[in-house]
């Protein structure tokens, strides 16, 4: 077959920019170690969110000296934490994210940072990110879910580990009661 | 006969039956063009608070027929008009059966017609039709049945549609034993096999669960699993739009360029990798979707990589051509050749200009490819951003310049206006930077997709360059101009097939690719192979994650979502009793 050899350089330089993609983007994941959301976070049957040991009263949980799991329920159109109530975290935190949907699609965005996931009913997306610095951070639902889509954001404060400390105790109080 | 026919007659002249079908494919897609483009006019003027005149919960009901209405009608039905002239063309013979072409006409355009009154149904408030799901449809989000099934229809209708090509193929066949395929009727064919294979994932999910659900026979949806299925055909849908565009590029760009192709044979083997790699690479659209190991997102990435070589060796081989035509016409110097093209005219303008956005377009589409910095603009305004430069130019802008050429061939009519052509296809080009990069540079700053009112209460959206105010002027901006593009154009086609018949319209003469078939495999023709290796590309890249997604996920039809609807006992006894077969089968194959 008749190839043009300027037609072969184009080919050959084509398949280098290809595999030096596919490289850096494997060492993105293999070497850097950033995570995808995969299928580790489970399954959830979303008829019965409500009896869920964790998604039944979603909200922040310490489970080490400096991490924590927070469980989120999206639905049309507020997030369980988030919305009424910020999510809240201390700063220096590990924080472990997993993220259903009660009725339909939606996504879950930490605004202007890659924590960003879809949120699908009946899959828990896990996912890990840490907090370094005090601040505040809005929320969004980037997947259209109904009319009210628009509407569907909320909070996520990073909050100083004193602070942190004597909210959650007063949390953990309200709760055992 | 059309055998006795020359290069110097009319198209319409050699096929006046298959110039009426075609006609009917356009003026479909050119409606469905001018109410999708004034659709996205208001949504450009309501999303970024310039001015609104509709209610925010009607937004997505416009943007619902925005997407069908251009992604799906305008492109396939000009693609499906394209095609038939080209089968026609390149076998120099008519179709088959007349009837059976109006026929699958009649059966796609019906089930757009039912698609489109169940969307629109939605802005009548007490008509109880309505189908706010957008393009992608994504369940739990329920449509009226009519949508679903309209789909399903006009899918079936492509189908016919591709048969009709085939049989065309075969009677040309069976009097050219031994000949190689014609390069055109070579696109069509690889094409039409790649979206047999694509569309069986979509039809899967219309007909065995989203019609039965939307009717109330089954109570519930794997939400993932149509999700993957409609990803499965949503990505080589990308390549359906973009095959007439390219084929335009390689056959017809050269000639309008002054000169010839480049290579024939490289341009068989960039529409066989398009056939082998579209498919498999769906699940590139999920790398946020849990439910789905990494690993198959990985393989979809690296497929998708791959994907790169034939976009690329089209750019080449489209720049050389034009290279080559532009010294034909006396052009000369590294650069200085590009002075020589024929920039007065539209359609060549239309489709340069389509090929430059391409390439910004095919640079923002790397970074969506890349699994990881995905996360950063996934669902925000970086997507569409992206796709209005790729379907929303590579494609639409190259079918509206192509149709300054092809028209007037099948209305008999010289173009109304060269001038107005060239305003409109220099028009859309500007309306697209203005608004493309700055929804790339709002996607950058965090501004979803999809959205009514980007603006929130509880935070800001902040850009590192110039404001967001600033982006917003830019979209509405180019929407604006996108919307006029548009009125000009269709003004311009109506008025082109209203005008005096002409003896010769237009110059329609294809000249010989440069280099010709000969010298290459006569294995690039064999169809078959291709097809048994695109399936089993296919299969290795689907059977795992799908089988994953059925397990996990509840089964075939999830996991019991509170549907407002009434299940006869009878019915929800076959309903347990299939999903459990399955379930178990499946656990057994594990």
């Amino acid at each position: 077959m008749e190839i043009h050899t300027y037609e072969k350089l184009w080919l050959a330089l084509a398949l280098v920019l290809i595999v030096g993609f596919i490289g850096t983007i494997t060492y993105g994941a293999a070497g850097v170690g950033i995570e995808m959301i995969d299928d580790e976070g489970g399954t959830v049957d979303p008829a019965t969110l409500d009896d869920h040991p964790k998604f039944g009263d979603p909200g922040v949980e310490k489970t080490g000296e400096n991490s924590y799991d927070v469980y989120v329920v999206a639905r049309q159109f507020v997030f369980e934490p988030g919305t009424t109530q910020p999510i809240r975290v201390p700063e220096g935190s590990t924080v472990t994210f997993y993220v259903t949907a009660a009725d339909v699609i939606h996504g879950f965005n930490v605004v202007g940072t890659n924590a960003n996931t879809m949120a699908i009913p009946g899959q828990v997306a896990k996912f890990t990110v840490e907090f370094d610095e005090a601040g505040e951070y809005g929320l969004v639902c980037n997947e259209y879910c109904g009319s009210g889509h628009h509407v569907m954001e909320g909070k996520l404060v990073v909050m100083e580990q004193s602070e942190f400390d004597s909210w959650y105790e007063q949390q953990q109080q309200e709760g055992s009661n | 006969m059309a055998t006795a026919s020359g290069p110097a007659r009319t198209f319409v002249d050699r096929f006046p039956s298959e110039a009426g079908v075609i006609k009917a494919n356009l003026l479909v897609s050119f409606v469905a063009l001018g109410i999708g483009a004034f659709f996205g006019l208001v949504q450009a003027l309501h999303r970024t608070d310039i001015l609104r005149v509709i209610d925010s919960a009607d937004y997505y009901t416009m943007l619902t027929g925005h997407g069908v209405l251009l992604a799906i009608v305008f492109t396939i039905f000009f693609l499906t008009g394209f095609f038939h002239w080209a089968t026609a063309r390149s076998l120099d013979r008519p179709a088959v059966s007349t009837l059976y072409s109006w026929a699958w006409f009649g059966l796609m355009t019906t089930g757009t017609v039912l698609a489109t009154i169940a969307i629109l149904g939605g802005l009548v408030p007490n008509l109880g039709i309505s189908a706010d799901v957008l393009f992608t449809f994504y369940a739990p989000l329920q449509a009226h049945p009519i949508f679903y099934i309209g789909l399903a229809m006009f899918i079936v209708g492509t189908w016919l549609a591709g048969a009709d090509w085939f049989l065309s193929y075969r009677a040309w066949r069976s009097d050219n034993k031994g000949e190689r395929i014609p390069l055109q009727m070579f696109m069509v064919l690889t094409t039409m096999i790649m979206w047999y294979l694509a569309t069986l994932g979509v039809a899967v999910s219309v007909v065995f669960f989203l019609i039965p659900w939307s009717l109330g026979l089954i109570p519930s949806v794997n939400p993932l699993l149509t999700r993957t299925l409609f990803w499965y055909f949503g990505h080589p849908i990308v390549y359906f739009w973009l095959m007439p565009a390219y084929m335009m590029w390689y056959t017809i760009l050269p000639k309008l360029s002054g000169g010839r192709l480049f290579s024939d044979p490289l341009a068989r083997v960039v529409f066989l990798l398009f056939l082998l790699l579209s498919t498999p690479v769906g699940i590139h659209h999920q790398y946020l979707d849990p439910g789905i190991a990494e690993g198959f997102k990985f393989i979809a990435m690296t497929n998708t990589m791959f994907l790169l070589l034939p976009s690329l060796l089209t750019a080449f081989t489209a720049v050389a051509s034009m290279e080559h035509g532009a010294r034909q016409r006396g052009g000369e110097g590294y650069l200085r050749w590009l002075g020589a093209l024929p920039w007065r005219d539209p359609a060549f303008t239309g489709m340069a200009l389509a090929g430059i956005l391409f390439a910004a377009g095919g640079f923002s589409g790397m970074i969506n490819a890349g699994m990881n910095i995905n996360y950063l603009i996934h669902n925000t305004l970086w997507v569409p951003g992206h796709f209005h430069l790729t379907v929303g130019t590579a494609v639409a802008l190259t079918m509206m310049a192509g149709s300054y050429w092809l028209v007037p061939q099948l209305t008999g009519t010289k173009l109304y206006s060269r001038p107005i052509g060239l305003l409109q296809v220099i028009m859309w080009f500007v309306g697209m930077v203005f608004m493309s990069n700055a929804m790339h540079r709002a996607g950058l700053a965090g501004i979803p997709r999809r959205t009514a009112e980007p603006q929130y209460q509880n935070f800001e959206f902040l850009t590192p360059i110039g404001s967001i105010f600033e982006l917003r002027v830019q979209i509405a901006l180019g929407g604006t101009l996108l919307f006029l593009s548009v009125v000009l154009f269709l003004f311009n086609i109506l008025l082109t097939s209203l005008g005096e018949e002409s003896d010769r319209p237009v110059d329609e003469y294809l000249p010989e690719p440069l280099s010709g078939p000969e010298g290459s495999p006569r294995v690039l023709d064999n169809l078959g192979l291709w097809t048994g290796i695109a399936v089993v590309l296919v299969i290795l890249a689907y059977t795992l994650p799908l089988a994953g997604i059925i397990q996990n996920g509840g089964g075939l039809f999830g996991g019991g979502l509170p549907i407002p609807a009434t299940v006869s006992a009878g019915l929800d006894f076959v309903t347990t009793l299939v999903t459990t077969t399955v379930n178990t089968l499946l656990e057994v194959a594990a």
